[in-house]
């Protein structure tokens, strides 16, 4: 055959075998096809250690024991026990070294997402003590009259 | 006789020749495929009480918290819907700002800034969903991935590759659930992964650990003594879309048929 037919096949010859010597180089050694097969298992083996190695900020109400011990003893032996300290007061992450404090939400928000009352009598909402937002001392903060570590009506603070 | 020309042209040509199968294995190696079965292995699986959720939301807050998803983008891993049955046979649904704040007011998000108020005598029942990523047995969010950014480990886990996601979008529609969406910071698909630093490392997902009554649970569901597993197998539980084929491994306990 004549060369003018042959000419433009080495070029693409070339363009695939540059690609792949530049595939070569850019596409890292973990990536392939691993146990999963080539459905699901084509990719960066590398990249599982990225998701592995993700900051924990939720370390449990367990990990405040040591320093807040007193609420922590408080709080188990109200109905709020359930409620994850850092629900309240946000991720620990690194505290006390970072943050040094953490925030106290003691907004009426934080309170009505389980104490709103709904009319949903088949959903377990209906178990929780729920009030009227618009009603129920509105514009102030909740914990003025209710202690979040203690929430019995037996003991509510200061004014009635 | 060859020239030297002839000798050099030729020597580049065989090389080539030879060097192109050698990189293009790489895409086509069939090894491992075997690999994937029968091994006993860790399976994570997810059990979802509706019957418990009371739709506080703060397993939304802590996942975002968790995973850096902004608070203010409307996107979320996770997220709790509300489903109110009327007596007149209409069906509401809502998961405002995915349910991060919770479920304070009683009327209903209908879209467009539009809300509707449902009075207590018209409702026949009402209760709340939480929806997670499924991490299906076979899922179609990595089949349709053209790049390998999107896989599936050894223990189920769908994860997303940040380097290699191109944000073509395939895997957002080929979710069946809705589970994926684009991160607003870092433009790549993005979805729930069962807090893949956290299972590994032996502690639960923050939703988890969040929930207060104990509608969320993760476990390894290959572990004859593991609880998820455990109910599975011998209560009555039910999946979302089992239709689809997908096999997701988020299973229900309470799941109503409006659930879709
Ligand atoms: C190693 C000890 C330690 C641990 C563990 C710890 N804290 Fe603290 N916490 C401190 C110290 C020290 C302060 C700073 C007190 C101050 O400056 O008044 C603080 C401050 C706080 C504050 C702010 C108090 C205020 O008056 O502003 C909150 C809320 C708080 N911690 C909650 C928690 C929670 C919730 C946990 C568990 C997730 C936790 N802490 C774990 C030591 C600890
Ligand atoms: C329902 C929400 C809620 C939960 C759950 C909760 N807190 Fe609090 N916490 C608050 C609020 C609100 C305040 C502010 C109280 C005030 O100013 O009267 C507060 C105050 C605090 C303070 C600072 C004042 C003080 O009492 O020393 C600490 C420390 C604290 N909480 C630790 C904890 C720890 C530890 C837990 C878990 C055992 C916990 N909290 C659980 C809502 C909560
Ligand atoms: C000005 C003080 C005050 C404030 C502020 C306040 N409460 Fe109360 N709350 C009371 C008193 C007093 C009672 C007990 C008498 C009653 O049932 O009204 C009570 C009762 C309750 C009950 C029990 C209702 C029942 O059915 O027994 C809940 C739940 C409650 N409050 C939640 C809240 C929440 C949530 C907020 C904030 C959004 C809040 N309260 C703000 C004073 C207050
Ligand atoms: C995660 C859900 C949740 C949140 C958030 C929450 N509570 Fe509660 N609360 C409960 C549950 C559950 C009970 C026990 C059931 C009941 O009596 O309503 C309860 C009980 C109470 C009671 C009644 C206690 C009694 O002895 O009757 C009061 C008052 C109360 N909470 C106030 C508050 C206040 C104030 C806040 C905000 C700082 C708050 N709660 C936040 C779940 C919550």
């Amino acid at each position: 055959m004549r060369s003018h037919i042959w000419r433009p096949l080495y070029v693409v010859i070339g363009i695939i075998f540059l690609a792949l010597v530049i595939r070569g180089f850019v596409v890292p050694k973990s990536f392939g096809i691993h146990e999963k097969g080539y459905i699901y298992g084509w990719y960066n083996k590398a990249d599982e250690n990225f998701w592995k190695e993700v900051k924990v900020k939720y370390r449990s109400s367990e990990y405040c024991k040591d320093c807040h011990g007193n609420n922590l003893s408080l709080i188990k032996q109200t109905p709020h026990a359930v409620i994850q300290c850092e629900n309240c007061h946000g991720p620990a992450i690194d505290h006390p070294e970072n943050p040094a404090k953490l925030a106290i939400d003691k907004s009426r928000e934080q309170c009505l997402r389980c104490h709103s009352y709904l009319p949903y009598p088949t959903s377990n909402r209906s178990k929780i003590k729920g009030i009227d937002p618009e009603r129920h001392n509105s514009g102030v903060e909740c914990i003025m009259c209710h202690n979040p570590h203690k929430p019995s009506l037996n003991s509510l603070r200061g004014l009635k | 006789m060859i020239t030297r020309r002839d000798f050099i042209k030729y020597s580049m040509q065989g090389i080539a020749i030879t060097a192109i199968p050698f990189t293009a294995m790489e895409l086509l190696k069939p090894s491992g495929l075997l690999a994937a079965k029968d091994i006993k292995k860790i399976r994570w699986g997810f059990l979802v009480d509706t019957r418990k959720c009371v739709g506080c939301g703060m397993c939304v807050k802590a996942c975002q918290l968790e995973n850096e998803i902004p608070c203010d983008a409307n996107v979320s891993r996770t997220w709790v819907e509300r489903y109110v049955l009327l007596k007149d046979g209409r069906v509401l649904a809502d998961s405002p700002k995915a349910a991060r704040d919770g479920f304070i007011s009683s009327s209903i998000e209908m879209g467009h800034g539009k809300y509707e108020d449902v009075k207590k005598e018209d409702i026949e029942k009402a209760f709340f969903v939480p929806k997670l990523c499924n991490q299906c047995e076979n899922p179609p969010c990595v089949q349709v991935c053209p790049v390998g950014a999107t896989y599936q480990t050894t223990d189920g886990v769908v994860l997303v590759d940040r380097k290699w996601c191109i944000g073509c979008g395939y895997c957002v529609m080929a979710c069946p659930y809705g589970a994926r969406f684009f991160h607003p910071v870092h433009h790549t698909a993005e979805k729930c992964n069962f807090c893949y630093h956290r299972i590994t490392k032996g502690l639960k997902t923050a939703c988890v650990q969040a929930c207060p009554f104990g509608a969320r649970l993760i476990g390894n569901i290959n572990d004859p003594n593991d609880e998820v597993g455990r109910i599975i197998r011998t209560e009555r539980v039910s999946v979302l879309k089992d239709e689809f084929g997908t096999k997701p491994q988020v299973y229900y306990l309470g799941l109503s048929k409006e659930v879709i």
